[in-house]
């Protein structure tokens, strides 16, 4: 008999970023019929993708599955992982992998876990640019050959297809690499006949758990209700309350365009899409469209090495000098780019908090405000070199002589000694764009195995 | 002439992907949306922030949550060499001087 509703327990809004224990015991208490959780963003910035680490820790990520694993295990209902690791690329849905395999063995159980890879091969790559079937994703140069062949990992956000697949191959987790973040959500209801747009709507927000909730929070659970032609949203936390208000700012979160959500092979349309407050706390959803393009595209994500970083914090309080700020910056990168004539590949700048710190060449009145806080920071082709730049620049700095200088002992208030920090690797994002493909499913590679004991 | 800060619930911006920066404003109830979101154009958005208006990559009304959303090109990527603000959950406070 087909089901008239299936019930969606979202614990948390990254994996790793915790629930309380109350909350999803009372989510379970509404009888899931799966457990998902997205593990990933972009926001923390491309450092995370190029190195292939986590922006989670191992012991926040253990803790929140060692709970999830077992619920689900217990409740012979499927848990789903999506961009496992943080960024879903082999490197860190396989760091995820050990530690689910971890918490099996503490368990003392046995699953059968499916492991979905999102890496995408570079000679495939550069032969969909060369066709045309690569194209740029919002304000992003075209791709080249070189930027493909210079990321440090490159994937694919798959959408729900190879999902879909892991759960009708009768996985009881799935792990999943770069993922559409709703598709962790949507993919059982839409195999069990639900409406493919509500579903991904209802994905959309569960994604973030209850920070569609008022109070909001990323570290406590939101639960859905799908039923045939409505979603009805809640949070199992008695504190928090779903309001119409809350869910309909959601949508609006870290996207664009509120109306027209796209993703992999097609667009969420929220053009008529009607939010209901119930009471209780619980919102209904209806009227969202799920429109197919044409064409199946997936995003590429991509980060490549820049090199490496160093920086230094100092305060600066002199009035003298803080008036003529810009003007001592410049002096010392010229000072820097003399004395290192051969070292030409390096960035030297120097972030002037209290002045435009924050916004940068954004900020629309750039005026110092009685003291200032530097941060100097160079990167260069070897840890060596940003050391050696940045230190230099430092020195510079602390004994600059500008005009009218009277405190000719030193520039700068030092935070710390050391005064400088090797920061390590620096990646950027370098592909960004929309690849066309003929088979969902085809791009991801599906790993199935029992695991544990 | 009034403030939008001081109508408005919610003023914040976020990155909407690493390329594109996007600024929320939300208001009380439906009569102070309709009231302000007349007069928030990509003209005014790109004086207040002193760029040009190509980088006003869109201005969207959203009566649901009774919300206007503007999208700007980010100076840079996030993370790229420069970055200031890396979830871009800072660069909000301009709109603070949005009048109606």
């Amino acid at each position: 008999m087909a089901l008239e509703e299936i019930r969606v327990l979202s614990p948390t809004a990254i994996l790793g970023y915790g629930f309380p224990l109350a909350s999803f015991e009372a989510g379970l208490e509404r009888d899931p019929h799966v457990i998902a959780v997205d593990a990933g963003s972009t926001d923390p910035g491309p450092f995370y993708l190029g190195s292939g680490q986590s922006f989670t820790q191992r012991s926040a990520v253990k803790r929140d599955l060692h709970y999830l694993v077992a619920a689900a295990l217990e409740r012979n209902i499927p848990l789903i992982i999506g961009t496992a690791g943080g960024s879903g690329a082999m490197a860190h849905v396989d760091w995820n992998l050990s530690i689910v395999e971890e918490v099996l063995r503490e368990l003392g159980r046995t699953a059968s876990i499916a492991v979905i890879y999102s890496d995408i091969e570079r000679d495939l790559a550069v032969e969909k640019l060369k066709k045309g079937e690569i194209q740029p994703l919002g304000p992003v140069d075209q791709l080249t050959e070189e930027d493909i062949r210079a990321s440090a990992n490159l994937v694919a956000q798959m959408g729900l297809e190879p999902i879909m697949a892991a759960l009708e191959a009768g996985a009881e987790i799935i792990l999943a690499g770069r993922a559409y973040d709703p598709t962790v959500f949507a993919a059982l209801p839409i195999l069990k006949g639900f409406d493919t747009g509500l579903a991904l709507h209802m994905g959309k927000i569960l994604e973030c758990a209850a920070i569609a909730a008022t109070p909001g929070s990323g570290s406590d659970c939101l639960f859905g209700t799908l039923g045939r032609d409505s979603f009805v949203l809640e949070a199992p936390n008695p504190a928090r309350q779903c309001t119409k208000l809350s869910i309909a700012a959601h949508t609006l979160y870290e996207k664009s365009n509120p109306y027209i959500l796209p993703g992999p092979g097609g667009s969420l349309d929220l053009t008529e899409t009607v939010f209901e407050e119930l009471a209780g706390g619980k919102v209904r959803v209806s009227g969202t469209k799920y429109v197919p393009t044409e064409q199946y595209f997936v995003k590429l994500e991509g980060a490549s090495l820049v090199g490496y970083r160093t920086v230094s914090i100092a305060g600066v309080r002199d009035p003298i000098m803080i008036e003529q700020i810009d003007s001592v910056i410049a002096g010392v990168k010229e000072r820097v780019a003399d004395n290192f004539q051969e070292l030409k590949d390096y960035h030297l700048h120097v972030h002037c908090y209290g002045k435009n710190g924050v916004m940068g060449e954004l900020e629309p009145t750039p005026v110092p405000g009685h003291e200032l806080g530097l941060v100097i920071e160079a990167v260069g082709p070897s840890q060596e070199i940003a050391d050696t730049i940045c230190s230099f620049a430092r020195s510079t700095l602390l004994h600059y002589g500008y005009p009218g200088r009277k405190s000719t002992a030193g520039n700068l208030a030092f935070l710390y000694s050391p005064s400088d920090l090797s920061a390590g690797a620096v990646y950027r994002f370098n592909v960004h764009h929309l690849m066309q493909v003929d088979n969902p499913n085809s791009l991801f590679k599906m790993e199935l195995g029992r695991s544990g004991l | 002439m009034r403030y939008v800060k001081d109508v408005a619930l919610v003023v914040r911006s976020k990155n909407a992907g690493p390329y594109e920066l996007t600024l929320d404003l939300m208001f009380p109830d439906e009569n102070t949306y309709d009231e302000v979101r007349g007069s928030i154009t990509k003209e005014r958005i790109a004086e207040l922030y002193k760029i040009d208006v190509s980088q006003v990559l869109s201005i969207v009304h959203f009566a649901p949550a009774h919300a206007v959303k503007i999208t700007l090109v980010r100076p840079r990527p996030s993370g790229d060499l420069g970055e200031t603000d890396v979830y871009g959950a800072q660069q909000h406070a301009p709109l603070f001087d949005l009048t109606y």
